[in-house]
C-alpha cells in the first residue's frame, strides 16, 4: 500500500511545519507583553510538531507517530487550560496581564 | 496533481493565518485566525491520511481550546493598545532568530535520511483497517499505559484549573456535614394518619419539621433561625 502522502512527498510537509514553528517563535518575540498571544504562539509551535509527526507517520507507514500526536494534543489542551487559568487569576489580582509586570518577587 | 494543489492551498492559508495570529492588533481577531489555522492544519492531516487526528484537531482545538481562548480574551477587560508598544523594539531580534532557526531547520532537513535500522521497529497497522480503528487497536494495546497517563494529565489539568480559579465567596447554601449526618428520621419526618377523604390541611397542613434545616446549616449561609421564626409567624398571621 502506498502511503497517502506519496503524491506530495515528505519535504513540503517538513518545510510548512518548519515555517509554522518559526512563526510561533517569532510570535513570542513580537508580542512580549501580551501573554495570551504568547500562549497562542505556543499552540502554533505544538501544531508544527504535530504536523511533523503526522507527515513522518504517513511517509513511513508507521502509526506510532499518530499516537504521539494524540498525546501532544492532550498535553497542549491541558497546557492551554492551566495557562488561561493562571492568566485569569493574575488578572483578577493585578488588573493587568502584562508579562513585564510579573516581577513582584524580584529582589 | 489535485492532491498537490489542495496541499499547497491548505499550506498557504495555514501559514498566512499563522502570520495574522502573531501580527494583528486585536486579540479576538488573533483567536479567529488561530481557528482558521487549525482548520487548515486539519486539512493537511487529512491529505496525509490521518483522518481521525484531523477530526480530533477540529473538535478539540476549534471546539474547546480556541473557544476557551476566545472566552478569556473577551472576559478580561484589557487595554490591548499599550501591549503593542514593544513591537518595534523586539522585531529585529525576533526576525534574526526566526531566520536563523528556519535556515537551520532547512539545513537539517536537506541532510536528513531515515536510519535503516528503524524500518524494523515500525508499528504497522493491520491491513484493511481504517485509520481510526487502527489507531484504536494501537492505543488500547501497545500504548495503553501512555494512554492512561494522558488521562491522568487531563485530570491534573482539570483539578489545577479549578483550584486556581475557585474563589471562596461565602455565599451559597452549605450544610454542617456532621450535624446533617447525625440527624435521625424522627427529627425531620412526622408521619400522620389521614382518614379517608380528608385533606391534610385540616390536620395542620404540611409543617416544616421543628428542628429544621436551619440547625444543620452553616451559620449565616442560609439565613438564621430567627429569620425563619419571623417568616413562620408571618405565615401563621396571614
Amino acid at each position: 500500500m502506498t502511503p497517502a502522502i506519496a503524491p506530495i512527498g515528505l519535504m513540503p510537509y517538513l518545510v510548512v511545519s518548519a515555517a509554522l514553528l518559526v512563526l510561533g517563535v517569532l510570535g513570542i518575540f513580537l508580542n512580549r507583553k501580551n501573554i495570551i498571544i504568547i500562549l497562542m504562539s505556543m499552540e502554533l509551535i505544538l501544531l508544527a510538531a504535530n504536523l511533523n509527526f503526522v507527515a513522518f507517520s504517513s511517509a513511513h507507514a508507521d502509526l506510532s507517530g499518530q499516537v504521539m500526536v494524540l498525546f501532544v494534543l492532550t498535553i497542549a489542551a491541558a497546557e492551554a487550560a492551566i495557562g488561561l487559568a493562571i492568566v485569569t487569576v493574575y488578572f483578577r489580582n493585578r488588573g493587568s496581564i502584562q508579562v513585564e509586570d510579573v516581577t513582584m518577587m524580584k529582589g | 496533481m489535485l492532491a498537490q494543489l489542495v496541499f499547497y492551498v491548505f499550506a498557504a492559508v495555514l501559514l498566512m493565518s499563522a502570520t495574522m495570529v502573531i501580527s494583528v492588533r486585536n486579540p479576538v481577531h488573533a483567536v479567529l485566525f488561530l481557528i482558521l489555522a487549525f482548520f487548515n492544519a486539519a486539512g493537511l492531516f487529512l491529505i496525509a491520511g490521518a483522518e481521525f487526528l484531523a477530526m480530533l484537531l477540529v473538535i478539540v482545538y476549534v471546539g474547546a481550546v480556541a473557544v476557551l481562548f476566545l472566552f478569556v480574551v473577551m472576559m478580561l477587560d484589557i487595554d490591548f493598545t499599550q501591549m503593542r508598544e514593544g513591537l518595534q523594539r523586539h522585531a529585529p531580534i525576533g526576525a534574526c532568530v526566526g531566520v536563523i532557526l528556519f535556515a537551520e531547520l532547512v539545513m537539517a532537513m536537506s541532510n536528513w535520511s531515515m536510519a535503516p535500522a528503524s524500518a524494523h521497529v515500525a508499528v504497522q497497522a493491520a491491513p484493511g483497517l481504517p485509520n481510526t480503528a487502527a489507531l484504536g487497536t494501537l492505543i488500547y494495546t501497545q500504548y495503553v499505559l501512555l494512554f492512561q497517563a494522558c488521562g491522568l494529565v487531563l485530570l491534573v489539568a482539570m483539578i489545577g484549573a479549578i483550584v486556581l480559579t475557585l474563589r471562596q465567596t461565602g455565599s451559597g447554601r452549605r450544610q454542617n456535614i456532621e450535624k446533617q449526618h447525625a440527624r435521625t428520621r424522627e427529627d425531620t419526618l412526622e408521619l400522620v394518619q389521614l382518614p379517608l377523604g380528608k385533606n391534610v390541611l385540616e390536620q395542620g397542613g404540611f409543617l416544616r419539621p421543628q428542628t429544621s434545616y436551619y440547625d444543620v446549616a452553616v451559620p449565616g449561609s442560609y439565613g438564621s433561625a430567627e429569620q425563619h421564626k419571623d417568616a413562620e409567624k408571618e405565615e401563621t398571621d396571614a
